[in-house]
């Protein structure tokens, strides 16, 4: 066993699973006071939910043994015949187990990129039984498409190094097809929908570019030379994105946004993902100022083609992953790069895309007819944090709560069943 | 009795209360209010999607005084509140027919 290649996959598993928090805070400072929680919740969900997934029968469908290029097998069902000894390769390999947990974040992660899509109108309960289906039905297959052995894109040498296709594309369209689905907010493009909190964005970006660095060098599942190119193109990358987001952003809005700075540190996170370890520091930057720009001038379609991507997943991320996906068959320096891999690359990302975009459409639909996605209207106007959470995200006012039952001051009494009532507070701060 | 209303910008609420202090007022109330004059807010961009912000943050300062003090007050208040630029806010009096002092129930004048 590689002791060193070990330490550094465990420690890259812990750096990608603080991205997931971190989105929830990237997407939670982006919505409105009233659903802030809800917003938080639907990242933070994930990680429950598919990490059980992922033990049951996630790891089992992407990387068990292949069957027809297209799925794994149930070989792997509750991590059956994983033992703590057995290696990946040979006696030089990592356990598997670190294999297992390192991906189990990547799984985690990307069904709650959809959520910035669905944002502040979609049933909690709805919302979690569709990142069940998601995963099993979408995220298992893809992955094992583009990363396991015997996975058609795999075979086929489409490059994904740590996943621009599999995360992002896969999830960036997902999302628009639940977006589609669920329809637009009450008052979209009539009513202003401001962040709330910016810096809690800003935060939540620096979480998730501080993770990337275990998503992308960790991909590398050793530490040596890639995982560094890999590392070092990641920072130079996120960087150039952030400058071009705000150069176009200058040009075309006339000022130099802070959520246009931390958007643009995540479309050039999203950019270098596929693309890392095949291009020098310089096509990296390269591919980091393309996507800065490029996906700055995608979130303005939803407004044009009238579709509600609450957050730009699809601007950010399914484009953002696009342009990684194939600027790399141009800009990669190992000897791989020309039209012949830019056409691979092409019809990874697009097979991606189809797939994706269809199943994920009929899922929110299955999940629409069987539950109903959509939250109530009076429930989405009102906020969803009380409605499914009983909670509200700040307290701004001493006035307007009170116990549930007097004199108890929150203790919780098993005769209390009325949930306290906030109702002062959500208005006060829309109004 | 009356009831002299500044609704002013945020940062010369204290400029205020000093100038309200040295002319002798005993107490006063100050609210966080919105709202907006001729100038009509500012605009704001989130990833390209412009909003109009129509209320701008304002203090509402209030205080009880005896008609003779009125006029002067309001003098003295939108001296302390005035910066010369846009949005500086307004200054009003309305008749005031009866105030009690809750502790002692002393009514009228005798109240402030």
């Amino acid at each position: 066993m590689n002791g060193a290649d070990t330490a550094f996959v465990l420690i890259s598993a812990a750096l990608v699973m603080l991205m997931t928090p971190g989105l929830a805070l990237f997407y939670g400072g982006m919505v409105r006071v009233k659903s802030a929680l809800n917003m938080l919740m639907m990242s933070f969900i994930s990680l429950g939910i598919v990490s059980v997934l992922w033990v049951l029968y996630g790891y089992s469908l992407a990387f068990g043994t292949d069957t027809g290029g297209l799925i794994g097998s149930f070989e792997h069902v509750g991590l059956s015949g994983i033992g703590v000894e057995t290696l990946t390769g040979g006696d030089e390999g990592i356990p598997v187990l670190a294999f297992v947990v390192f991906q189990l974040m990547f799984a985690a992660l990307t069904p709650a990129l959809m959520s910035g899509a669905l944002a502040d109108r979609v049933k909690f309960g709805a919302w979690a039984l569709f990142i069940t289906l998601w995963a099993t039905v979408v995220y298992f297959p893809v992955a094992h498409w583009v990363w396991a052995e015997g996975g058609w894109l795999f075979e086929l040498e489409v490059i994904d190094f740590a996943g621009g296709t599999a995360v992002h594309i896969n999830a960036g369209v997902g999302a628009l097809a639940a977006a589609l689905v669920v329809g637009r907010r009450i008052g979209f493009k009539k009513e202003p929908m401001r962040p709330h909190s910016l810096p809690l964005v800003v935060l939540g970006a620096a979480l998730l570019w501080f993770g990337w660095f275990g998503f992308n060098a960790g991909s590398a599942l050793g530490a040596g030379g890639t995982a560094a190119t890999m590392a070092l193109n990641t920072q130079v990358a996120t960087a150039a994105a952030v400058l071009g987001w705000l150069a176009y952003e200058r040009v075309r809005h006339g000022a130099f946004t802070t959520l246009g700075a931390a958007s643009g540190a995540v479309a050039g996170l999203v950019a270098i993902t596929p693309a890392g370890a095949h291009v020098n520091a310089v096509g990296a930057i390269v591919i980091g100022l393309v996507a800065g720009a490029v996906c700055s001038w995608a979130v303005s379609l939803k407004y044009k083609l009238g579709y509600d991507d609450s957050l730009d997943v699809v601007g950010v991320h399914l484009v953002g992953g696009v342009v990684g996906t194939l600027l790399v068959g141009f800009l990669a320096i190992d000897g791989i790069g020309g039209a012949e891999q830019f056409g691979k690359q092409a019809v990874g990302a697009f097979s991606v895309m189809a797939f994706s975009f269809v199943v994920s459409w009929l899922l929110a639909k299955l999940v629409d007819a069987v539950v109903g996605f959509r939250a109530d209207e009076d429930d989405e106007t009102a906020g969803l944090d009380q409605a499914y959470h009983a909670e509200t995200a700040y307290d701004f006012s001493a006035v307007g709560g009170s116990p549930a039952s007097r004199g108890t001051a929150g203790i919780p009494d098993d005769s209390a069943t009325a949930l306290p009532s906030g109702k002062g507070l959500d208005e006060k701060v829309d109004a | 009795m009356k009831l002299i209303t500044a609704v002013i910008k945020p940062h010369r609420l204290d400029e205020v209360k000093d100038a309200l202090q040295a002319f002798g007022v005993q107490g006063l109330t100050v609210t966080e209010a919105s709202g907006y004059g001729r100038q009509r807010g500012h605009t704001e961009v989130y990833r390209g999607a412009e909003y109009t912000v129509d209320l701008v943050p304002k203090v509402r300062v209030e205080v009880l005084v005896e008609d003779e003090d009125a006029e002067q007050l309001i003098d003295v208040v939108a001296k302390a509140a005035r910066t010369g630029k846009i949005g500086d806010g307004k200054v009003w009096s309305v008749p005031v027919e009866t105030a009690v002092r809750v502790r002692t129930g002393e009514r009228g004048p005798d109240a402030l």
